[in-house]
């Protein structure tokens, strides 16, 4: 290991090595003073994002190949870093009053988030399965933090075990694709592919594997079992983690291995990701119709967003169209970040211990009572929705205009009827919020107002430029062989 | 005096600009909100007759165009592209001649809300002008689609007993037809690589070839919003439901922006389908004509028959623009500025008689006019206008699109005219009907024996209205003088296309 090794992978470094300092930190801290560990931590997650952003327009290779470094990594990397800030920001009041504020929170968080980093840098497939665990591990136990209540452990104990299963489905995928291969490293498979010394029949099914085991980590149907109850159960602001982080890390590591090590293939796999984006539309739409609890309500809706951005990927084979492709679905990613960011915001603005204030019903006169919290709310239901003037517009528009330059008319139906469906739920909470009269509770806090103002206002604001946040996501180029 | 920047940016600047002053003003200072909201819509209607005299009459090309790329990416860009012509100009200034009178009607008919309300009625009346003077195609669905946030809400808050109901299927309704709209300006997109009008009509021949399926994708989303028969299923909740001001945009603006998206992107720019489906069109629009009015005729409830009464005289717009002459074109053009005038009107009454009774049911009423004279003497000239009496305004647009349809090569038949004409005969009788058994005859129920006359306000929100009826009526040369050499130049864009395939 040398040092220009290192410097590929030093806000990752950073991240673990603050990481373990917090965990010390926490013991010396008194009981009362845990506050100041949040600040800590969200010191430690800022520095290494000005660390990732200093690396913007780098690239290369570190490790032996196993690690590699690009716009993309660059791009998801803060992400995922603002992802930690914001649950942070989330989670500062709401720990205190759950009465579940325990030091071991922060340093599990930035676990998490140097996981995703590491899993979006993976240039070896063995590295994608250690990230995938790296990740997720702290995440079983930051599902089950709200301890002694049920759900929560309900949550915790669901989110392993399919977690798992899901892991063994990675597993078994790579030892396939070594099989076929005879290598586990990126360079190592392409090359065999190129020379045809592959395998193909077993390389494929390493690769639906593969897919399987990511289609749990984004929650796409008919792997999304999990997510109602474990985003249900989990405290509130680790569920709006894993709805953007979680979510984002899994498309990071699907479209740097589908468009690394199988673009070939992509005549056998299109049929696969083109039902999975239908069904996961189709499905996480219409099953949000029926929810009464906003927890579910928005999990139904991330599992429908998978589906969009599925959608997106289905011609990655198609070089002409897969940069567009990764830039639309990055683009998306930022715009449904900000705007589930900001919702989830709201949902912890309302809930009351023992999970009250979680019912649709709950949100009754809050657009009248609390008008900025209510137009907050607003502004991101229509956005999820896709109504002009907010950044989900765009995040679609550029969606689907990938999958019909692609010639996925079909697909394209499906994804605009399906969001005329969301619509119907989208605007059941903004019509309970604003159209039925009700005293809602709500919890003021200064973390939370900057939180949900400050989303509404880019959700709002970078409509207007949404060419420049496009830009951003054009340049994240995948670093390809 | 306009500071350099076009009328067209300051149409739809200034009710933004009222917007974020409201914004401003606290929600119990309730006077003070509908006055600014008041001031702001009349000094954008200013600005429509500043864009009115600037306006070259018998030029039919866009002018006064504003042009700026504004999502430039890779392949394609999206421009923030305002111009006004012949097909938009008149309901562009309906619009902000109708958005002073709406709010003018509220004074005292919302008193709850009234920041929320006026806020959602200056972003709703920014976001149709959009609509009338968009020329790219992304720019004019951003318009369109935003032009429902603030309709649901002045539904659904303000509006009556069903307001949920019916401002959730409105919405749902019209973003199903959107959607698909959304599709067919992305397939265009892609296709020629640009959004604005000129350019694909320029490029049609690149999408010849889809233009049956554009015509329809488009074409859905503009019936829904018509509504043509049998999409309207929407239209009598939403205006039941609606408060007096919101029906008054609804039925007369928000309605000609299905009928004109007809005229400025289904027509020029996908004329052989239009041709091919011209018949198809014009039979529904036939139908609804004569549905519309045999269901109005059955209705109690005053506001559900003016209701559709809409959906039967939207069927002449949508006639007369189908059957590709000169004159169906101006007609049509100029019967949606009528049906605005004389439906906005007629919801304005209906308005005034519920605020002061509580009630729609025609039972309820008679006898009106001896109590309130004045009401009955303004109420007999819109319903006579709406019916189309000669020398009142309906009548110059039906008699001009019934000419039209009759001598129409396209609709082959006279008989789509001739079963139109029911129509008017029809509406005759179902308007007229109302009027006798609201006004006319003996004060039958002692609550409305003291109801009070019509007050200076009151007056003053029909009397430009009733002004334009006359005017329209009698000399409504001018009016087509504006509409006619744009109305000639589609006529003979799409006209082209069928002689080169002969």
């Amino acid at each position: 290991m040398s040092l220009s090794d290192l410097m590929m992978v030093l806000p990752i470094a950073f991240i673990l090595g603050w990481a373990l300092v917090l965990l010390l930190v926490d013991l010396w801290l008194p009981r009362e003073r845990r506050g100041l560990l949040a600040l800590f931590a969200a010191l430690g997650l800022a520095v290494a994002l000005g660390l990732d952003l200093a690396q913007s327009g780098r690239s290369g290779r570190a490790f032996g190949d196993m690690v590699v470094l690009d716009n993309f990594a660059v791009f998801l990397n803060a992400l995922y870093l603002v992802s930690g800030l914001i649950a942070l920001a989330l989670g500062y009041d709401y720990l205190k009053r759950m009465e579940i504020e325990r030091g071991e929170f922060y340093a599990l968080l930035l676990f998490s988030v140097a996981g995703m980093m590491l899993l979006t840098q993976a240039n070896h497939l063995i590295l994608v399965f250690l990230a995938v665990e790296f990740l997720s591990i702290p995440l079983y136990v930051l599902a089950g933090f709200a301890r002694p209540r049920l759900e929560s452990e309900e949550a915790a104990l669901k989110y392993f075990l399919l977690g798992a299963f899901s892991s063994a489905f990675v597993l078994y995928g790579i030892a396939l694709i070594f099989g076929a291969t005879s290598s586990a490293s990126f360079g190592g498979i392409i090359e065999a592919v190129r020379n045809g010394s592959a395998e193909i029949g077993f390389l494929t099914a390493g690769a639906v594997m593969l897919l399987v085991g990511f289609g749990f980590k984004v929650a796409a149907v008919p792997f999304h079992e999990w997510a109602p109850d474990v985003y249900q159960g989990s405290p509130t602001p680790v569920t709006s983690f894993m709805a953007v982080a979680t979510k984002a890390a899994g498309f990071a590591v699907l479209m740097r291995v589908f468009l690394n090590l199988f673009p070939g293939f992509a005549a056998s796999l299109t049929p696969v990701f083109w039902g999975v984006a239908a069904l996961t539309m189709i499905v996480g739409n219409l099953l949000a119709l029926a929810q009464s609890n906003i927890k579910r309500l928005l999990a139904y809706s991330s599992i429908a967003n998978a589906g969009y951005l599925l959608m997106a990927f289905v011609p990655y084979g198609n070089a002409q169209v897969a940069g567009q492709a990764v830039s639309s679905m990055l683009f998306y990613l930022l715009a449904y970040g900000l705007t589930t960011f900001g919702a989830w915001a709201v949902v912890v603005a309302l809930e009351q211990a023992e999970g009250r204030g979680l019912a649709l019903e709950d949100y009754a006169g809050l657009g009248p009572k609390y008008p900025w919290l209510g137009v907050t709310m607003l502004i991101f239901m229509l956005s999820l929705t896709g109504v002009p003037l907010t950044l989900g517009f765009w995040g679609k528009f550029f969606l689907f205009r990938t999958a019909v330059a692609a010639g996925y008319v079909d697909l394209a139906i499906i994804g605009l009827l399906t969001s005329v469906i969301s619509a119907y739920y989208y605007l059941r909470v903004v019509v309970i919020m604003y159209m039925r009269p009700g005293e809602p509770k709500v919890r003021r806090d200064g973390w939370l107002n900057l939180v949900t103002i400050g989303t509404a206002a880019a959700v709002v604001l970078l409509s207007v430029v949404p060419v420049q946040v496009l830009n951003l996501a054009a340049q994240a180029v995948l670093h390809l062989p | 005096m306009t500071l350099g920047i076009s009328w067209l940016v300051w149409l739809i600047a200034l009710p933004l600009v009222g917007f974020f002053i409201l914004l401003f003003i606290p929600a119990r200072a309730k006077n003070a909100l509908r006055w600014v909201a008041l001031l702001t819509s009349l000094t954008t209607f200013g600005a429509a007759l500043g864009m009115l005299a600037q306006f070259q009459v018998g030029n039919p090309a866009l002018q006064q165009v504003v042009r700026q790329p504004w999502v430039r990416v890779g392949d394609f860009t999206i421009e923030f592209y305002l111009g006004v012509d012949g097909l938009s100009l008149l309901l562009v200034l309906l619009t902000a001649f109708l958005t002073p009178i709406a709010i003018l009607s509220t004074w005292s008919a919302v008193e709850e809300g009234v920041k929320g309300f006026m806020l959602f009625f200056l972003l709703l009346e920014s976001g149709m002008l959009g609509v009338f003077l968009a020329l790219d195609l992304v720019l004019f669905y951003v318009f369109w689609e935003f032009t429902l946030v603030p309709m649901i809400f002045l539904i659904g808050v303000w509006g009556g007993e069903r307001r949920i109901y019916a401002a959730v299927k409105f919405f749902l309704f019209t973003m199903f037809g959107s959607v698909l709209m959304l599709l067919g300006i992305l397939y265009l997109g892609l296709q020629t690589r640009t959004f604005a009008w000129d350019a694909l009509l320029q490029q049609r021949e690149v999408f010849a070839a889809a233009q049956l399926w554009l015509f329809l994708a488009f074409g859905l989303a503009f019936a829904i919003k018509v509504p043509m028969f049998p999409l309207h299923t929407w239209l009598p909740d939403a205006h039941v439901e609606a408060p007096t001001a919101g029906s008054v945009i609804l039925a007369g603006i928000l309605l000609k922006m299905g009928a004109y998206g007809f005229l400025r992107f289904n027509l020029p720019l996908f004329p052989q389908a239009t041709l091919q489906l011209a018949p198809w069109v014009a039979a529904l629009a036939v139908v609804g004509i004569l549905y519309g009015a045999a269901v109005a005729f059955a209705q109690q409830d005053v506001k559900k028959l003016v209701a559709y009464s809409s959906v039967s005289h939207l069927g002449f717009v949508v006639l007369g623009t189908f059957a590709l002459t000169a004159q169906g074109l101006s007609g049509a053009v100029l019967q949606m500025v009528n049906h605005g005038l004389s439906t906005g009107a007629l919801f304005l009454i209906v308005g005034m008689l519920y605020e002061r009774r509580h009630t729609r049911q025609m039972s309820a009423f008679g006898g009106i006019w001896k109590v309130m004279p004045v009401l009955g003497a303004l109420s007999l000239i819109i319903t006579l206008s709406s019916l189309g009496l000669p020398g009142l305004n309906g009548f110059v647009g039906e008699f001009t699109i019934l000419l039209g349809a009759f001598r129409s090569a396209v609709l082959v038949t006279p008989w789509f005219a001739g079963l139109a004409t029911f129509g008017v005969i029809l509406a005759a009788i179902y308007l007229l009907t109302m009027f006798e058994k609201v006004f006319l005859g003996p004060v039958r129920h002692e609550e409305n024996a003291r109801l009070p006359d019509l007050n200076r306000r009151e007056i003053l929100t029909l009397a430009p209205i009733i002004l334009l009826v006359f005017w329209i009526g009698l000399y409504p040369q001018p009016f087509l003088d504006l509409i006619n050499p744009s109305a000639e130049r589609l006529v003979a864009l799409v006209q082209s296309v069928a002689l080169a395939a002969h």
